[in-house]
């Protein structure tokens, strides 16, 4: 599996949420492609230099297509949501590690997505449909724009919260595990700062391993620039400081090893 | 065949084209899309007597046309780095270019010592990162400061030393005539631009470092009159960098007075941009009938 930069064509593309897109893109990357890992996207506008990491949402390896799920946030990710049926894309990748889909096997497994951490979380409930003892999806979103709740559906149990209360539980994901009484043996989860760092107290307390999507600023994308590294428990084997690089030796940890 | 070959004290280099420090780790992660034996040579992230753990996070931010960064130098140190990085460059046929850097003189002189040993080309001398709060910069930005640095080091080394200048200077010539006249066999330029972006929506600076260093195409003006300024000041070769993303830009740094030129930021945006570059002199010569590359070094005056 190598890396590679290549210019993809936008499949089709639909605004789904409030600032939220989907975007189906053909590229010959999507056969190497596994949940949990990222693609970098390069807007056209060259005052906008860096790619954008985006993490891959669903993967059709048949049809050599990736789908990604992103909220605008600026102006390389606004100029993404204007691209249309046909138009060129460059893309790098696929970049990351993905999230250890074998320890999850014959497990109780939750699945937990926050926010824009979401979209990562679908392919990885695809891949372990039918592979797990039970699979729970705990979606955390702001209010009742739902985005993606119908395909997580086809794949496992869905449990919603939302901040203001209108869908589901009203708090965060694990307002709903807890007024559930759900169980898990292994957590697999990508989401904002906050929600990390509380999955990871709570994997402690029910001594389970939650595996945790993280991300950073990132230049280069491929372990060259140290831009976005993560503060490790140990020495890590690259730097030898302890500091891993979020786009190659990530993005998914251990919760346990990341000090967060 | 065109002649690409160029030399900077006693190096032969089969092109000019270079990779910038700390934008191309020691070559492994670009391996993977630019084929390393078409380089002129892989100048190295800089590199210390012991690891160092560099800033918090956030590091880099995008700004118009450029970026800035600040990671502090993070780097494994020295004994790994000779365990590792160094026998994973000997595999290619490229030259090799360390960078050294340090938090004061015997810190240098330390890392110096131990690659004298080793089977590198040269090494340039960070005396000009923005980003760490001791050592680097002091030494850069104070021309009696860098005269003593690079003796220290001159004295030590035993392939050519580059010294690597800053742009956050009055007067870069003077800094220039101060390496040269320190016995500095070669000299690149231009690191980092200091800079700074707020972030209005959370109020606060957009780097946990809070400056950081300019980098990419925003820069390259700047960088080229630099280049040109002290190409006219002092006798020994120059590596030219900043900002450069294509051969046209690669060039105007060589006729600006350039021996080599390195290519930094733009590996992040473009990962195949250093052998675009070989490629494109390559064909500017063959249309423009040039024979030998250094023809065009200084041209214009």
């Amino acid at each position: 599996m190598s890396k590679k930069k290549e210019q993809a064509v936008v499949y089709s593309q639909q605004n789904i949420a409030t600032g939220i897109y989907d975007m189906w893109i053909q590229t010959s990357l999507a056969k190497d492609a596994k949940p949990g890992q990222f693609i970098s996207v390069y807007p056209q506008d060259k005052s906008t230099l860096l790619p954008r990491p985006i993490s891959i949402c669903e993967i059709d390896k048949e049809n050599s297509r990736l789908r990604i799920v992103y909220r605008v946030a600026g102006k390389g990710t606004a100029e993404f949501s204007g691209y249309q049926k046909a138009d060129k894309i460059d893309v790098l990748g696929t970049l990351g590690n993905g999230f250890p889909l074998e320890k999850a096997e014959g497990k109780r497994v939750f699945l937990i997505g926050g926010g824009i951490g979401i979209p990562p979380m679908l392919e990885t409930a695809k891949q372990l449909a039918g592979k797990t003892k039970e699979t729970n999806v705990i979606l955390g979103y702001r209010n009742s724009e739902l985005f993606l709740k119908e395909d997580f559906e086809k794949y496992a149990n869905l449990f919603i919260a939302t901040e203001d209360g209108s869908v589901g539980t009203k708090g965060n994901v694990l307002t709903a595990i807890s007024e559930k009484g759900l169980e898990a043996d292994i957590i697999f989860a990508c989401g904002p700062m906050p929600m990390l760092r509380a999955l990871k107290q709570y994997a402690a307390e029910k001594q389970i391993p939650a595996y945790i999507s993280l991300e950073e600023r990132m230049a280069c994308g491929v372990g060259a620039c140290l831009g976005c590294v993560v503060k490790t428990r140990e020495v890590d084997h690259h730097s030898h400081v302890k500091n891993a690089r979020i786009c190659t030796d990530g993005p998914v940890y251990l919760a346990d090893d990341v000090e967060i | 065949m065109k002649d690409t070959k160029i030399e900077i004290a006693g190096v032969t280099f089969k092109n000019p084209v270079m990779t910038a420090s700390g934008t191309f780790g020691s070559g492994m992660e670009y391996a993977e899309f630019v084929d390393l034996n078409c380089l002129g040579a892989v100048v190295t992230k800089g590199v210390a007597n012991v690891p160092w753990e560099g800033n918090p996070t956030p590091r880099v931010q995008e700004t118009y046309g450029g970026m800035l960064n600040a990671i502090g130098l993070q780097n494994p140190g020295i004994d790994v780095f000779i365990e590792r990085d160094i026998p994973f460059l000997k595999q290619f046929d490229t030259k090799i270019i360390v960078n050294v850097c340090g938090r004061s003189v015997s810190d240098y002189v330390e890392v110096v010592e131990k690659l004298s040993d080793q089977p590198i080309d040269m090494m340039e001398i960070n005396v000009s990162c923005p980003n760490v709060k001791h050592g680097g910069i002091a030494f850069g930005q104070n021309p009696d400061a860098l005269f003593e640095i690079t003796k220290e080091v001159k004295k030590k080394a035993k392939q050519p030393i580059i010294m690597k200048l800053s742009p956050n200077v009055t007067d870069i010539t003077e800094m220039a005539k101060a390496a040269e006249a320190a016995g500095s066999d070669a000299l690149s330029l231009i690191n980092t631009i200091t800079g700074m972006k707020i972030d209005i929506y959370k109020r606060a600076f957009a780097l946990a470092n809070k400056t950081g260093g300019l980098s990419g195409p925003a820069i390259k003006p700047v960088a080229v009159r630099m280049v040109y300024q002290v190409a006219n000041a002092v006798k020994i070769p120059i590596i030219g960098m900043g900002g450069i993303a294509s051969a046209e830009d690669a060039l105007e740094f060589m006729m600006a007075g350039a021996t080599g030129v390195a290519v930094g930021a733009m590996n992040f945006v473009n990962p195949y941009t250093t052998r675009e570059v070989v490629k494109g002199m390559e064909d500017f010569m063959e249309a423009q009938k040039i024979e030998k590359i250094t023809d065009i070094i200084g041209c214009v005056k």
